[in-house]
């Protein structure tokens, strides 16, 4: 029996559990995943297996899937690039761990704060705030940059972090999500506590924000690939207060002979938001699960 | 009234929850859009106080700008392709996912996500899509004989809106994609074995007749974040084909609106082409919820 019959074989006693099944469908369907996976999965081995690859060999025809001669040249070139710059690299380095934690911490905790009462209790004025979170999420960021950017400057958080962490924190997505996720739990909990007086705030802090933990990944994931990436833009000026992502953009901007470091740059970004999502992975299906609309 | 304020004073714990993100997206997100508005009502270049001019910044970007025309043009092009494309992708994609086993199903979840969540990887397509014979996708077809001469793939025209809506597909399964996984996941299995009792013949009838209508909310949540990316295209254009790209080939709404905003400083002019954004999106989120109620029914 060679192994085409052999398979079908199995095929046929799996079907008497799943009888809707067709032999040709399943060919044709794991087909089409494979050729977009491999679609989707190409330029990212190409970002990576770029950095690992000598000035060289990034160039030649056919381009080498994996890299013949494995270096750390281009890590090398950029550590030392960016030693040679005016602001020590700890100080970007720093300026985007700021950004990124304070909000990423930020939004988890006061997005779930709003989420809760939004989810679970019927107030006035409840509706309206969340319809127009709903609405909020049907449009880009970019319709509302310059009066964003009017706003920040009459505060006065021109050239500081918060201009970015602020509006991050209160990100509509988030709050959306969170609030979904809450009105699937149960709460016999929290009525429980209420009843031994427990008061409203020891309820949301002691009972409720641990039981939406695998939630709390979600946001944070969401919410640090975007802090993570930022370059402070329009809103930070002063050369030591720019993360990381900036300081990266420059160096990677050059001539053909940057290639190699443009590769390693690109590969710094993309391998840290990409390793905390595998790390998080199940935790986060399981809040997508409850974020429909109604 | 009276009856309103009793229930508010109850409440009274919860409002102060609510606060802190209340005021931020009120300050971040409601007054921005209210201003907006506002300024599309005016000529304001930031340095003067804004002056009223009345429907003038509409009538100039509706009648007058040639250049709005192509960006709306390209918008729609590049939004009715790459929306509903990438939405039928990360549905169909999440499927298929569903039924694999556990260890591969987390392999293939973060091949499809990871082009979303890998910061600037998209310029890797600039390597690829290389006007000489160094790029990867030149190389390639002249490797195979397709052509002769390198294709200028991000200076020429008649190929600036593909790349894009390559790339911008690449990019695109994101949030959808996540929410249709988690969708499948949850469907009540115990209606699939109801509906081969009831005369289910084959997978197909199943998606239509149990899948789909279980995961409405999912689809729904999904539509809505597809539709808000694909027509708000700017940052794929602007690396890959230039701001401004010749001959605005690849000028989206956004990009104009970047232009006005940021380059010009006629926010007023901006606040206009923002609002029309705008309003195209409510337009198309109340036609997608129109059509996704009926599915499966």
């Amino acid at each position: 029996m060679n192994i085409i019959q052999k398979w079908a074989f199995n095929r046929k006693i799996k079907k008497k559990k799943r009888i809707n099944r067709s032999l040709a469908g399943d060919i044709f369907l794991f087909a089409l995943l494979a050729i977009f996976g491999l679609f989707s999965a190409y330029p990212l081995i190409m970002t990576a297996s770029n950095a690992f690859k000598p000035l060289d060999e990034l160039f030649v025809f056919p381009p080498t899937l994996f890299p013949r001669n494995l270096t750390m040249e281009n890590f090398r070139d950029l550590s030392e690039l960016i030693g040679n710059s005016w602001i020590p690299f700890s100080r970007y380095f720093f300026n985007t761990i700021f950004i990124t934690l304070t909000g990423t911490v930020g939004h988890v905790l006061i997005a779930s704060m709003c989420a809760y009462p939004l989810a679970k209790y019927r107030f006035p004025g409840r509706n309206i705030i969340f319809a127009l979170v709903v609405y909020s999420l049907m449009f880009a960021p970019q319709v509302t940059a310059t009066p964003n950017y009017m706003i920040i400057s009459w505060i006065g958080l021109i050239d500081t972090p918060w201009a970015i962490i602020l509006p991050a924190i209160a990100s509509s997505l988030g709050l959306y999500l969170m609030k979904q996720f809450m009105e699937q739990i149960p709460f016999e909990l929290v009525e429980s506590a209420k009843i031994d007086g427990a008061s409203e705030y020891r309820i949301f802090f002691q009972i409720v924000m641990p039981l939406v933990k695998p939630a709390w990944l979600t946001l944070i994931i969401l919410l640090f690939q975007r802090l993570w990436t930022t370059d402070g833009g329009t809103y930070i000026f002063s050369e030591e207060l720019k993360p990381l992502s900036y300081a990266l953009r420059q160096i990677a901007q050059g001539s053909i002979e940057r290639q190699g470091t443009v590769a390693a740059v690109a590969f710094i970004m993309m391998i840290v938001p990409v390793t905390f999502f595998i790390i998080s992975q199940s935790r986060i299906v399981e809040t997508f699960s409850h974020s429909g609309m109604k | 009234m009276r009856l309103t304020w009793k229930e508010m004073k109850l409440h009274k714990h919860h409002y102060i929850l609510m606060a802190p993100y209340v005021i931020l997206f009120i300050l971040f997100t409601v007054v921005p859009v209210v201003m907006s508005l506002g300024i599309s009502f005016t000529y304001f270049n930031m340095l003067e106080a804004p002056r009223f001019i009345g429907f003038d910044n509409y009538t100039k970007l509706l009648l007058d700008d040639e250049i709005f025309i192509i960006a709306i043009r390209n918008t729609l092009i590049l939004a009715v392709v790459t929306g509903p494309v990438s939405y039928l992708l990360a549905f169909v994609f999440a499927w298929l996912i569903n039924e694999l086993k556990p260890k591969l199903r987390a392999f293939m979840t973060l091949i499809f996500y990871a082009p979303s969540i890998s910061g600037n990887a998209f310029l890797i397509w600039l390597l690829i899509f290389s006007g000489d014979l160094h790029g990867y996708a030149n190389a390639f077809l002249k490797e195979f004989g397709f052509i002769d001469n390198p294709i200028i793939w991000l200076r020429d025209p008649d190929y600036m809106l593909i790349v894009i809506i390559i790339v911008q597909l690449w990019l695109s399964l994101g949030v959808s994609f996540l929410a249709f996984i988690a969708g499948l996941q949850s469907v009540d299995k115990t209606l699939y074995e109801a509906g081969a009792i009831d005369g289910i013949q084959n997978r197909w009838q199943e998606l239509w007749f149990i899948t789909i209508p279980s995961m409405k909310p999912q689809l729904l949540f999904g539509a809505v974040m597809q539709i808000t990316t694909s027509l708000a295209i700017a940052e794929v254009s602007m690396q890959l084909v230039g701001f401004p790209s010749v001959n605005y080939e690849g000028h989206t709404i956004v990009t104009h609106l970047i232009d006005f905003g940021s380059i010009q400083f006629d926010l007023g002019y901006a606040s206009a082409i923002a609002t029309v954004l705008f309003l195209i999106m409510i337009g198309a989120n109340l036609l997608v919820r129109k059509v996704l109620r009926r599915m499966g029914e």
